[in-house]
């Protein structure tokens, strides 16, 4: 209990807020490093992940690309990317971040597409539909939940191993932990930790939002009366073309 | 000089370190799981008979599970200190949100009729989940606990922030002397101490769930 109070009285020192090593300029290359890693991450898996999906090949890739990911210790693959020459760049922690966000979503959007209802997809074809508007207006839609749950999944290993890049120079809030480990500092390492695990929960739950508001099929029933329902189905499934032209 | 990443003479004359760092780390990954896998029963039992013990379990198991790894040993540095306590505990914590959330579905996964033809067998309590319930919810159990073991293998490097992670103490060395064949001989052995103990379990599935052979 004793770490909590020095804790705060850490936070509570105007030194420890302001600089380079400052909370504010550490918590900035966290959020920024974890965000061009994401961003990355779904630029690169998401069209994959659809394509698989879509055509229904790679299924033993996609999938056990996880269970791989899974094996592989985050620190190991920082470390050794950092005695690469690529060394002291900030790529070696965006790169491994991206490593390590890839097979998540890869693998969610590889199922939720797989997991499409087959009527659906066939009603789609017979309404005449080609490739590109079934992905893009029946089986995306309907896999979205489960493709959030893999950007989510991402997100939450993105900010865990962006916290270890300190241990190899890089940038982020684990540079006050890794400090404090240094000079044996116990208030500043716990300080550290709290920030990170407050940063944490604040990503997870954002991600929370993002996944309820991004589900098109949850959105339209929410709106829609039974009267209105159909209507209100064929709206979403517009917005959900306008995501994707917007990117977000 | 030389800067390898596969080094023959470092095997050979460090084997010692080695083999010590590789039974820390098994060691600490057995610990972790086995002292997760009893709390989880427990917690997965718990939370089927209080729906609203349900909610709070698997709600505290998710939170501890975001947050990062290094954070959580920081945290519990605090606490137990510079000992693998400090890791075990964490990864422990770590493995209830995989194991509660598998054990639970195995033990829903149980059909109703079977339940109530053991209750009218006259199965109660411990013997109906002992007997009953558990053996049927195996196939779910084996698979939260080699997605926990994996993880556990890779999450237990991490360890060397308090100077216990196994291998992850060889990868912290090496980091420090600029030594690229320690870090990759640590990491290959973490990942095929992965593999391994992820196919010992497929096959102690394979063994104590005779009847479902023929299925997978």
């Amino acid at each position: 209990m004793d770490a909590l109070i020095e804790a705060f009285g850490w936070f509570g020192d105007g030194a420890n807020w302001q600089g380079r090593d400052g909370v504010p300029t550490r918590l900035w290359e966290h959020v920024w490093v974890v965000a061009v890693s994401l961003g990355l991450a779904c630029a690169v898996a998401l069209p994959i992940g659809l394509w698989l999906g879509h055509v229904g090949r790679g299924g033993t890739l996609a999938i056990n690309i996880s269970n791989v990911g899974r094996a592989v210790p985050t620190f190991a693959v920082l470390v050794l990317l950092f005695l690469t020459p690529l060394g002291l760049s900030v790529w070696t922690t965006i790169l491994a971040l991206v490593a390590f966000a890839l097979p998540p979503i890869l693998t969610n959007t590889y199922v939720g597409m797989r997991e499409v209802d087959p009527d659906a997809r066939s009603a789609a074809l017979g309404m005449g539909m080609n490739g590109l508007q079934v992905v893009r207006k029946v089986e995306l839609p309907l896999a979205v939940p489960l493709i959030m749950t893999g950007v989510r999944l991402a997100a939450v290993q993105v900010v865990a191993t962006a916290t270890l890049a300190a241990f190899v120079s890089g940038p982020g809030l684990g540079r006050i932990i890794t400090s404090g480990f240094g000079r044996q500092d116990v208030a500043q390492i716990v300080a550290g930790a709290i920030l990170v695990a407050a940063l944490a929960l604040v990503v997870e739950a954002l991600m929370e939002w993002l996944q309820r508001a991004a589900d098109p099929v949850r959105r339209a029933r929410q709106r829609s009366s039974s009267a209105a329902s159909r209507r209100a189905r064929g709206s979403a499934a517009i917005e959900v073309d306008r995501a994707i032209e917007t990117g977000s | 000089m030389r800067n390898d990443w596969v080094c023959a003479e470092y095997v050979r004359t460090r084997s010692d370190d080695i083999v010590d760092a590789l039974v820390e780390h098994v060691g600490i990954t057995v610990t972790s799981v086995a002292g997760g896998f009893v709390l989880a029963l427990v917690l997965a039992v718990l939370a089927r008979s209080w729906p609203r013990l349900r909610a709070l379990i698997l709600g505290t198991s998710t939170v501890l599970y975001t947050v990062p790894s290094l954070v959580m040993f920081s945290l519990l540095l605090s606490v137990t200190g510079l000992t693998a306590t400090t890791v075990i505990v964490g990864l422990i914590l770590y493995t209830l949100t995989i194991l509660v959330r598998g054990i639970l579905t195995g033990l829903e996964g149980v059909p109703p009729d079977v339940r109530e033809a053991a209750v009218g067998m006259g199965y109660d309590g411990l013997r109906l989940l002992r007997k009953v319930e558990l053996p049927l919810a195996m196939p779910a159990v084996y698979a939260a606990l080699r997605v926990a073991t994996v993880s556990t293998v890779a999450m237990t490097t991490i360890g060397m922030i308090v100077g216990h992670g196994g291998l992850g103490n060889l990868i912290d060395r090496g980091l420090d002397s600029n030594f690229r064949a320690e870090v990759l001989t640590a990491s290959v052995l973490c990942v095929v101490l992965a593999l391994v103990a992820d196919l010992l379990l497929v096959g102690l599935q394979r063994w104590r769930t005779p009847w479902r052979r023929g299925v997978s």
